[in-house]
């Protein structure tokens, strides 16, 4: 599992919870938000699949982490190491 | 107290089993097109039902879809097709003075039904319930998502009327045009009850879910070996104005909002009363300054159980038995019964008669049932009549909420 492993996973799920958007051409380093039409519901989204999909618990205090994809794949990798650890 | 201003129909969006406009819908009854096909229901296997085809994502992107309901995409498609059908100014109206009044016979059970469904595969822990839950569910969910997708910031929304639901919505909607609340409004009714297996279930536990070998075949009111509902979805949303707003912007008119009564039996939970039916019939009648026999078309409500289409001919006949000029049909025999959005559909594939004076039949009846054998009964091919002017559109649910809506022709008065 690598970084760019982790942004893949964000982006499918972005895919699925917002089907109207462009993915093709998403900056990483830019908050998701101010790329795409994405609000608090659809954080909540991207929450809900990831302990769904994955496994992956996101608490409250670290929904920030999500915000772009780098900090995304910073802030989710251990979590899907550990995962694959166990 | 003066007159209230006159209310009228100036535009119509529809989605039925068996079409998603107006014409099509029309022409199939005309032609004896049912539309019944067999779904897949949770828990209770194939079923027959009534299923809407219409295209959601015309009005709406996908992401609203996914994240709404299918009752809000039924209510946003049919109020989409209304506008226009109306052929309004959108950019130029005034959307604080538009009010949405959808009516409906239940609402929130699929998403419940789903979400309970999701949890099950996670043991039952409640965190993998969706926060989308709650405004999925809310009562007011469809109206509101017509006033999101179009734009409406006056008031909306739904009103929750068992399966009387159609006329209460257009009804609510002519008072509060009456009252001056809003000039401009969106109402009728919608359903995706087809989508809950708890209405087929608590329907097959009462006796009373049709089947048959043919699912075109399984709603068949009136016919002596009926053996209950169809459930299907649907909607039918109209544009309601007040007469002067309608003629000053040059409107099409429709039709007129004539007259209407709701009441209550205030007897059983399930069972109608023919004696509130009848008197709610004799009330809208009163209300348009109507004798029985100025009507043409009674548009049933009959949803082929045992008894409650025996119910209702009881009641038409206390009303209608000496008016050889009223022609009675039914609908849900093309379409099955689809609860809060029947009575406006139902209304609405009639309206055509004013221009065409043809009167869609009921159909799928083998062998009238002599109980049923109302005079003027439509049955199997539709008749030419010398002319409509007046259709009286029933509408019954449970709790024993009685409706009857009256429309006419438009006439300069």
């Amino acid at each position: 599992m690598t970084k760019n492993d982790i942004k893949q996973v964000v982006l499918d799920i972005i895919a699925d919870i917002a089907p109207d958007e462009d993915l093709s051409a998403v900056k990483p380093e830019v908050r998701l938000r101010d790329q795409l039409s994405l609000d608090s519901m659809d954080f909540l989204d991207i929450v809900m699949e990831l302990r769904k999909k994955h496994g992956i618990e996101v608490p409250e205090a670290d929904y920030v982490q999500l915000a772009s994809l780098d900090s995304c794949a910073e802030y989710l990798l251990p979590k899907f190491l550990a995962k694959q650890g166990k | 107290m003066s007159q209230p201003p006159r209310i009228v129909i100036t535009g119509l969006g529809l989605t039925a089993p068996n079409g998603n406009s107006l014409k099509e819908f029309r022409a199939n009854l005309l032609a004896g097109k049912a539309r019944i096909t067999e779904i897949e229901v949770r828990h209770m296997g194939r079923q027959p039902a009534g299923v809407c085809d219409f295209d959601a994502t015309k009005w709406q992107k996908r992401k609203e879809i996914r994240n709404g309901t299918r009752a809000g995409s039924i209510s946003i498609y049919c109020a989409r097709e209304a506008l226009a059908d109306a052929g309004l100014d959108w950019e130029k109206v005034n959307k604080a003075r538009v009010g949405v009044y959808l009516g409906i016979t239940e609402h929130g059970n699929v998403e419940t039904e789903n979400e309970i469904f999701n949890i099950s595969q996670f043991g039952n822990d409640t965190k993998y319930w969706t926060h989308h839950h709650n405004p999925r569910t809310v009562a007011n969910n469809p109206a509101g998502e017509v006033t999101m997708n179009m734009g409406i910031t006056g008031p909306h929304y739904t009103i929750g009327a068992a399966c009387a639901a159609g006329n209460a919505g257009l009804i609510q909607a002519a008072q509060m045009l009456q009252l001056g609340e809003v000039d401009l409004a969106f109402a009728g009714g919608i359903s995706e009850s087809i989508h809950t297996f708890g209405i087929f279930a608590g329907f097959k536990n009462q006796g009373a879910l049709g089947s048959h070998t043919d699912p075109n075949q399984a709603s068949r009111p009136f016919d002596k070996n009926r053996n209950g509902i169809v459930i299907s979805e649907g909607g039918a949303i109209y544009v309601l104005e007040r007469l002067d707003d309608a003629l000053a912007r040059g409107a099409r008119i429709i039709a007129e909002i004539a007259g209407w009564c709701i009441n209550s039996d205030a007897t059983d939970a399930v069972l109608p009363n023919p004696e509130r039916q009848t008197q709610c019939v004799q009330m809208a009648l009163e209300r348009a300054k109507l004798r029985p026999q100025d009507i043409n078309i009674v548009s049933t409500h009959a949803t082929a159980t045992a008894q409650g289409d025996i119910q209702e001919c009881i009641a038409l006949r206390n009303v209608f038995q000496h008016c050889p000029q009223t022609y009675i049909n039914n609908t849900k025999s093309f379409i099955g019964h689809c609860m809060g959005a029947a009575g406006a559909l139902e209304l609405a594939g009639n309206l055509p008669s004013f221009e065409d004076n043809w009167v869609h039949p009921t159909i799928n009846i083998s062998e009238l049932d002599p109980e049923c054998a109302l005079p003027g009964l439509v049955v199997n091919q539709p008749q030419q009549v010398p002319e409509v002017k007046t259709i009286l559109n029933n509408s019954f649910g449970m709790l024993g909420i009685n409706s009857a809506l009256i429309v006419k022709k438009y006439e300069v008065a």
